[in-house]
């Protein structure tokens, strides 16, 4: 009969525990305060019920006291809630900087995966187990959200934004993949797995079929096709800035703003060029909204980060390092 | 029973002709009407309030597209329908005047003023829409800015200045329909010095539209207008 | 005691005809209005639920088309949020009370509120019309930009339904803050007031302050649709997280405009169904208020994953469960009044019983919302869908049959069959158990939401919530007969069926049209049961 009724779900990683902790302590105190009041109703109803049809309860009108006291409680149990349930959100939100990358692409009704090695699958996820893994996720039409059960993570995939999800896989096997938002009529269709595997029957399974080159050479063969080069010369020779060794160091806008050239800057200035000039560059970038897929941004990140300081160092390469801070959400 | 004493209904004396059944006295049935003006007003902030919202949240991301969508809206145009505005403005409160002073022929007079005011500030907004027509300022796919890489905020930008401005001209329309009632009123000579709260409501909703073109104009015509765009 | 009064006419039989009624302006007759209207809504959202779970009784969505299921769970949240759970309490109960309980002959603006019923009509005809011509499925959040350049149904027709019935909530919300403010009785200060006005109040004033913001977010949506402006789509450079904030703006507020008069209505059954003082009376009262202002500040808890900050979640988490706090307040200060009481078991006490714990669950499974690092897993799946229906079923629809039974003498000047109500009253509570209670369990399985189709290890969870859900639609159709039956064939009401406090109490059952023979004068706070013994006439 339990083999029909599961009434936990499994836990498969690194923050499935902790989620869960969280869960069981609200648990004991919803559990602790609903079965309170239950009891307390009981016992009044039943032991002060009216005896005669004309009877009136006592004259009580209130107690400061226990105002305070059912104020003062209940306060300081949902603050306990509060920091445990940031910190725990906190964890599922800083993905550690070694991360494998993934990318993820939804669009109505299926969700395509890139490795960076060039393996691509559709409604499965191949990890391995015990590494951190980086989702790196777009969209092509409406909002959906990736979201594994077993993982205890989800984040939706928003038009226009580049979005992020991790995770680290504890337990080899095959999870549920859902998508979490509404998102027209084959929603409950897109499904799919996750395969949790050993290191070495990953690294197997990514050598199993790449035969389209690594996701950053197609970026590569990309960046050639739209032309970027031209502009976007290694040694600050042309009209755009140098785009090598950029990835992760912060970057001065016309404005006078500095911000980090995270995946999300880059997404954004790829489909809206003209949101972030660079200082000391002219707005000339058209943007190439609607002219490249999603995959073909992700793409182009991926090909993008893999760019070193070769000849020039970036704009900016003396300072520190930024802050470990790189998910989008 | 002790908490429900009774006193005699006021019905005796006599009552003022405007005053509806079910209140004691006039002066409550004016304080309520006057309070229950105000609290449609703040309805109605909320309501224009969630498009100020949304244009302070793209002004912010696209600042030199709404810059460049601003250059082409006509400012003289916009100035002129400003003090057009709060010229009717002032007519209003002539005649909310007029009527609090039971002065008959003021009341017509000022009314018909603010109605023609009104109108002329709907037409020139007419004017200027038909300009976004010709130039294909309207969004949807008729949509043409010279400039290829503003194009899709501009087109935001537009969207909000018909969206806001549509509105704000949905509530002059309004407006005028309440001035022409308030006109058969007091062409009927119903408003006197002890009765006049219709026209100091329908003053507050007219002052109040006002107002919300008051935040309009600059939001949409005049800041970062002064910007060379590309 | 006062005079029972001996005329015999009453606002029921004041005039006759189809037009006495569609053209009324008393507050009590547009009470019938609504009462019928909403009564309607809720049988056909009911039958919209039916066939939701008769589709979950197999895993395969084998039933109906994943078009049609679509539209059936959309049209079930449209109707039942913006055509039942919203205008139910407060433009029933609410409009036939509040003038009544602070001692006025009518609401402030008596045409404003028969207007505000036709505009109510007329915004559900649009929703009808789209029920008819294909449907929507968009769900009831219309989240861009698949509603506004995805979908190709009906949304703009249902988004002015919603648009326009939202006139009606504001305009009623307007007419209840004016009247409370204007319109009450000499003697009657504003801390003698009953709860139920004061949670009337707070409703009001979110009525008035949130819904033009969904009427102008519906707007955008319909303007983007209908007019291809360009404001929430990603193409042209819009967000559509931003139509999510607009949006839970209002909703997350709409919310306590559907549990607020509720709570307002359990205030009144506990302090009768006691014959105490509420206990608390303030804090209840303040309460309301917190909750009106700070269900304001709450909105992006429904976004801790859209893409929102990490910070703008943190603030977001923690203004909800401040949210809690007077919810909870109210919860114990409810449960206090029974101590020492003269406690009743009848059909309303045991509805509001039925409430407190009910809410108690509902609002203790909001905090495992609230809380980041759990909401991340419980977002979007069908824990939040047992939480919702907790607050709205089993609070919302149990306080609302709570006070349908104990003002129905006041109503109709009728009894109900005491024996059958208590029996209706059992199968609703154990119905409505049996349906939620295993969707948090699968909730917290990873059961997704609006989910046509689903894994067959969730199938026993969902068949004991289809089989539930039969039992609670049986105990809904109970009040609905003899509510039906009492009408004709109930034994005549006195003016004091319950031996209540109230100054609804003090007139006949049903009351005349004026409400009030003389202006009442007060003396005393709501729940002055000072007295050693209270008739029961």
């Amino acid at each position: 009969m339990f083999q029909n009724l599961p009434l936990f779900p499994a836990q498969a990683s690194g923050f499935a525990g902790q989620v869960d902790a969280l869960y069981f302590f609200l648990i004991a105190v919803s559990a602790f305060f609903s079965l309170l009041i239950a009891l307390l109703i009981v016992v009044f109803a039943i032991r002060y019920r009216r005896r005669s049809p004309d009877e009136v309860g006592a004259g009580i009108t209130g107690s400061l006291q226990l105002e305070l006291l059912w104020t003062i409680v209940p306060l300081g149990i949902t603050m306990v809630m509060f920091l445990w349930g940031a910190w725990v959100f906190f964890t599922l939100n800083r993905a550690p900087r070694a991360a494998m990358e993934i990318y993820v692409v939804g669009k109505q009704w299926m969700w395509k995966v890139q490795h960076p090695d060039g393996q691509r699958e559709i409604n499965e996820l191949h990890v391995p187990v015990g590494r951190p893994v980086k989702l790196l996720m777009g969209t092509e039409d409406v909002i959906h959200s990736f979201f594994i059960p077993a993982f205890r993570t989800k984040f939706d995939v928003v038009p226009g934004k580049l979005t992020t999800l991790w995770f680290e896989a504890t337990k080899p096997g095959r999870y549920h993949l859902f998508c979490a938002e509404y998102c027209g009529t084959k929603h409950s269709a897109m499904i799919g797995w996750v395969e949790v595997m050993e290191p070495a029957a990953f690294q197997a399974w990514l050598s199993g079929g790449a035969g389209e080159g690594s996701l950053a050479s197609r970026g590569e063969r990309l960046f050639q096709d739209l032309a970027c080069h031209t502009c976007h010369m290694p040694d600050s020779q042309g009209r755009g800035p140098v785009l090598d060794g950029l990835f992760g160091k912060p970057v001065k806008l016309q404005d006078g703003r500095t911000v980090v050239a995270d995946e999300s800057y880059l997404r954004e200035s790829i489909v809206n060029p003209q949101g972030k000039i660079v200082a000391g560059y002219q707005p000339l970038m058209p943007t190439f909204q609607g002219l490249i897929s999603e995959e073909g941004v992700l793409q182009l990140i991926a090909y993008i980060k893999t760019l070193g300081p070769k000849a020039a160092p970036g704009p900016s390469a003396n300072e520190p390092p930024p802050p470990a801070k790189q998910g989008t959400p | 029973m002790s908490d429900a004493q009774f006193v005699p209904s006021p019905a005796t004396h006599a009552h003022h002709p405007a005053q509806a059944h079910h209140f004691d006295s006039l002066e409550q049935q004016q304080e309520a009407s006057t309070l229950g003006m105000w609290v449609f007003l703040v309805n109605e902030i909320m309501f224009f309030g969630g498009l100020f919202m949304a244009y302070l949240v793209y002004r912010t991301w696209y600042p030199d597209a709404f810059a460049a969508g601003s250059s082409h809206l006509n400012i003289p145009l916009g100035a002129t329908n400003t003090a057009v505005l709060i010229i009717s403005s002032l007519t209003m409160a002539l005649a909310v005047h007029a009527a609090q002073t039971s002065w008959r022929r003021g009341q017509i007079v000022f009314i018909i003023l603010t109605i023609a005011l009104g109108t002329t500030f709907l037409v020139i907004k007419a004017f200027e829409y038909a300009d976004k027509f010709t130039h294909h300022l309207v969004p949807g796919p008729h949509f043409q800015w010279p400039d290829e890489k503003l194009r899709a905020p501009v087109e935001i930008f537009y969207s909000l200045y018909f969206a806001l401005t549509g509105l704000h001209a949905l509530h002059m329309v309004i407006g005028i329909g309440i001035m022409l009632w308030l006109l058969w009123m007091a062409w009927r000579g119903r408003f006197d010095a002890e009765y006049y709260s219709p026209v100091e409501v329908s003053g507050l909703y007219w002052h109040f539209v006002d107002i919300v073109w008051i935040f309009l104009f600059p939001l949409l015509y005049l800041i970062g207008a002064h910007v060379r765009h590309v | 005691m006062h005079t029972i009064a001996t005329h015999t006419r009453n606002y029921i039989n004041a005039e006759y005809g189809v037009m006495s009624w569609l053209l009324t302006r008393d507050h009590k007759r547009i009470a019938l209005l609504y009462l019928g209207s909403v009564t309607t809504f809720f049988a056909l959202g009911g039958l919209f639920a039916v066939a939701i779970r008769l589709e979950l009784l197999t895993p395969a969505g084998d039933l109906v088309q994943s078009e049609t299921y679509n539209k059936l769970f959309t049209m079930h949240g449209v109707i039942m949020v913006f055509f039942f759970l919203i205008p139910a309490i407060p433009a029933v109960l609410g409009n036939f009370l509040v003038p009544i309980m602070i001692g006025a002959k009518d609401l402030a603006f008596p045409k404003l509120n028969l207007l505000s019923w036709y505009i109510f009509m007329i915004g559900a005809s649009f929703a009808l019309w789209a029920v008819v011509n294909g449907g929507v499925d968009t769900g009831w959040t219309f989240y861009t930009p698949y509603s506004s350049v995805v979908s190709n149904t009906q949304v703009i027709a249902a988004a002015v339904g919603i648009f326009i019935t939202g006139f009606s909530s504001i305009l009623t919300g307007l007419n209840f803050i004016v009247t409370i403010h204007r319109m009450r009785a000499p003697g009657m200060t504003w801390f003698r007031m009953p709860l139920f006005i004061w949670s009337h109040y707070a409703t009001s004033l979110i009525m008035v302050l949130g819904t033009p913001v969904i009427a102008i977010t519906v707007l955008l949506v319909f303007a983007e649709r209908a007019l291809k402006l360009c404001i929430f789509d990603a193409s042209c450079g819009g967000d559509p997280v931003l139509f999510q904030h607009l949006f839970w703006f209002y909703s997350h507020p709409a919310v306590y405009i559907m549990i607020l008069p509720a709570m307002g209505v359990i205030s009144e059954l506990v302090a009768a169904g006691a014959r105490k003082n509420v206990f608390g009376y303030s804090f209840v009262a303040f309460a309301s208020l917190a909750i009106a202002v700070l269900g304001f500040l709450v909105w992006g808890h429904h976004m801790f994953v859209s893409s929102q900050s990490v910070y703008a979640g943190m603030i977001f988490s923690i203004l909800s469960f401040l949210v809690a706090i007077p919810s909870a307040v109210k919860v114990f200060n409810w449960t206090a009044t029974l101590y020492k009481g003269s406690v009743s078991w009848q059909t309303p006490m045991l509805y509001a019983y039925g409430f407190i714990g009910l809410f108690a669950i509902g609002g203790l499974t909001g905090l495992f919302l609230a809380t980041l690092g759990l909401d991340v897993h419980v977002h979007d799946t069908y824990f939040i869908v047992a939480h919702f229906h907790y607050v709205m079923v089993g609070g919302t629809i149990m306080a609302y049959l709570g006070g349908l039974h104990y003002w129905w003498p006041k109503i109709s000047g009728r009894l109900y069959p005491e024996g059958w109500a208590k029996f209706g009253a059992l199968i609703v509570f154990v119905g409505f158990n049996l349906t939620f209670f295993p969707q948090f369990i699968v909730g917290y399985l990873g059961m997704p939401r609006r989910y046509h189709a689903y894994p067959e290890e969730f199938q026993v969870l969902n068949v004991m919530s289809s089989a539930g859900a039969s039992i609670l639609g049986v105990g809904y159709l109970i009040p609905f007969v003899y509510f039906i039956w009492s009408m004709r064939y109930g034994p005549k009401a006195g003016p004091n069926p319950w031996g209540a406090k109230g100054l609804e109490w003090t007139i006949d059952s049903p009351p005349i049209t004026e409400n009030f023979v003389d202006t009442p004068v007060v003396t005393e706070g709501a729940y002055a049961y000072t007295h050693e013994r209270m008739d029961v006439v």
